[in-house]
């Protein structure tokens, strides 16, 4: 205790509050290097840290955002080519619909020209073979008249009136042919 | 409780052992923090965890939420360099053998101070010109005939007490602490020296007042290194903010 009380006395000439000037240049130059190596090396590799952590945090959150947002513009995507579709689909129904009725009016038309066409032919069938009768009629009229005569002459030559009567019978009966050939 | 000079070069005292811890401080502060950083990774292991959470205090417990802004990171190297010095310079004195909290020796705590007191009216002036002197001594929205009374006041209480007050404190409270212990330690060896045996066993209550306060010490030791990095956050707030105060 003594030995305690004769240092702490020898020490305490000094006041507490009066600096050892060595003592401070020693804590000026070792918080100096500190400092030092805390600015040059310590805050910037924490710093880095730190930000590329942060970085990759946000990346990682905004990957997921453009994942989000593709996905859904590709859903809008297929919405719209499904809608497209059933309109494409509705379109191609109306339009089979308006060429079958087209089909069904172009065939009917086709009918009915085919049938006029078979009744002109019919007509001009007709008309030919009319013609063709009126040709071998006149062909046969010369005959006609030369069996007329050979008729007359074989009958009596001196009655006349009995040629008069042949004759007007032969007319009658021919006019009937023609008319009836003409009809 | 000094060390025998180690080098008698210089002071009187020569080479202490007040010297020596402070160096090794730089050194133990230093490799652990460069060891923690080096090998940086997203996933941090565990001494990187431990780097990262002591290195994110001071940089968002104290520099953002004090000075915050944009700028503050450019504040933070002092900040940490501050806390962590002074931490491990009085943890010292609550380990065996260092026994010694290094602030107990004013001069340290005069010179950290003084840095401080330099960093702060260095940033004010370059932040605001010397307009800064203005704002810091004249409050505004006081009445004229008020401030011949604050003008005073306040350069005697910025410019003046705050330095003394910021390096006192920290040396105060390393040197009762320290102290105390010494006390008590000696007090132990004094009452364990008696003849008397009841004596002899008093000295159960004081090792049981001793260990109490030497957990309270340890206690004091880091608040301390806390107490000093927070004023030096808010002196440097206020100068860089002086015209909205």
């Amino acid at each position: 205790m003594h030995q305690l009380i004769i240092s702490a006395a020898a020490e305490g000439d000094t006041n507490p509050l009066v600096p050892n000037a060595w003592e401070m240049l020693v804590v000026f130059v070792g918080f100096a290097i500190l400092f030092f190596i805390v600015v040059k090396f310590v805050v910037p590799m924490f710093e880095k840290t730190f930000a590329e952590r942060a970085e990759a945090i946000e990346g990682g959150i905004a990957k997921a955002e453009k994942a989000q947002a593709e996905a859904s513009a590709a859903l809008e995507e297929y919405k719209q080519q499904l809608t497209d579709a059933r309109t494409e689909a509705n379109r191609i129904r109306e339009e089979a619909r308006a060429e079958g009725a087209q089909i069904l009016a172009d065939l009917k038309e086709k009918a009915a020209a085919e049938s006029a066409r078979i009744t002109a032919q019919a007509h001009a069938q007709i008309e030919s073979e009319r013609q063709a009768a009126v040709v071998s009629l006149r062909s046969e009229v010369g005959t006609l008249a030369t069996t007329l005569a050979g008729r007359i002459v074989g009958e009596s030559l001196n009655d006349d009136d009995r040629a008069a009567r042949v004759v007007d019978r032969f007319l009658a009966e021919l006019e009937s042919q023609s008319a009836g050939a003409a009809k | 409780m000094h060390l025998p000079a180690i080098l008698p070069w210089g002071a009187a005292e020569g080479f202490s052992k007040q010297m020596l811890l402070v160096l090794l401080s730089v050194v133990f502060i230093a490799v652990f923090f460069v060891l923690a950083a080096r090998k940086q990774q997203l996933v941090p292991g565990k001494l990187q965890f431990a780097g990262e959470a002591a290195y994110g205090f001071v940089r968002n417990g104290i520099a953002k939420d004090i000075i915050g802004g944009r700028d503050f990171i450019k504040y933070v190297p002092l900040l940490f360099s501050l806390f962590f010095f002074i931490l491990v310079n009085n943890i010292y004195g609550a380990i065996p053998l260092f026994q010694l909290p290094t602030f107990s020796h004013v001069g340290g705590a005069y010179v950290l101070a003084g840095l401080v007191y330099i960093t702060w009216i260095a940033i004010g002036i370059r932040k605001n010109g010397l307009r800064y002197f203005k704002l810091a001594t004249v409050p505004s929205g006081v009445p004229w005939y008020i401030l011949p009374i604050v003008i005073p006041i306040e350069i005697i209480s910025n410019f003046v007490v705050r330095p003394v007050t910021h390096s006192l404190r920290l040396f105060a409270t390393m040197l009762a602490g320290h102290l105390i212990v010494m006390i008590a330690g000696s007090g132990i060896e004094f009452l364990i020296s008696q003849e008397n045996i009841l004596l002899k066993g008093t000295s159960v209550l004081v090792l049981a007042g001793a260990i109490a306060m030497y957990m309270l010490e340890a206690l004091i030791m880091v608040l301390q290194a806390y107490v000093f990095t927070l004023l030096t956050a808010i002196y440097i707030e206020g100068a860089l903010h002086a015209d909205s105060h």
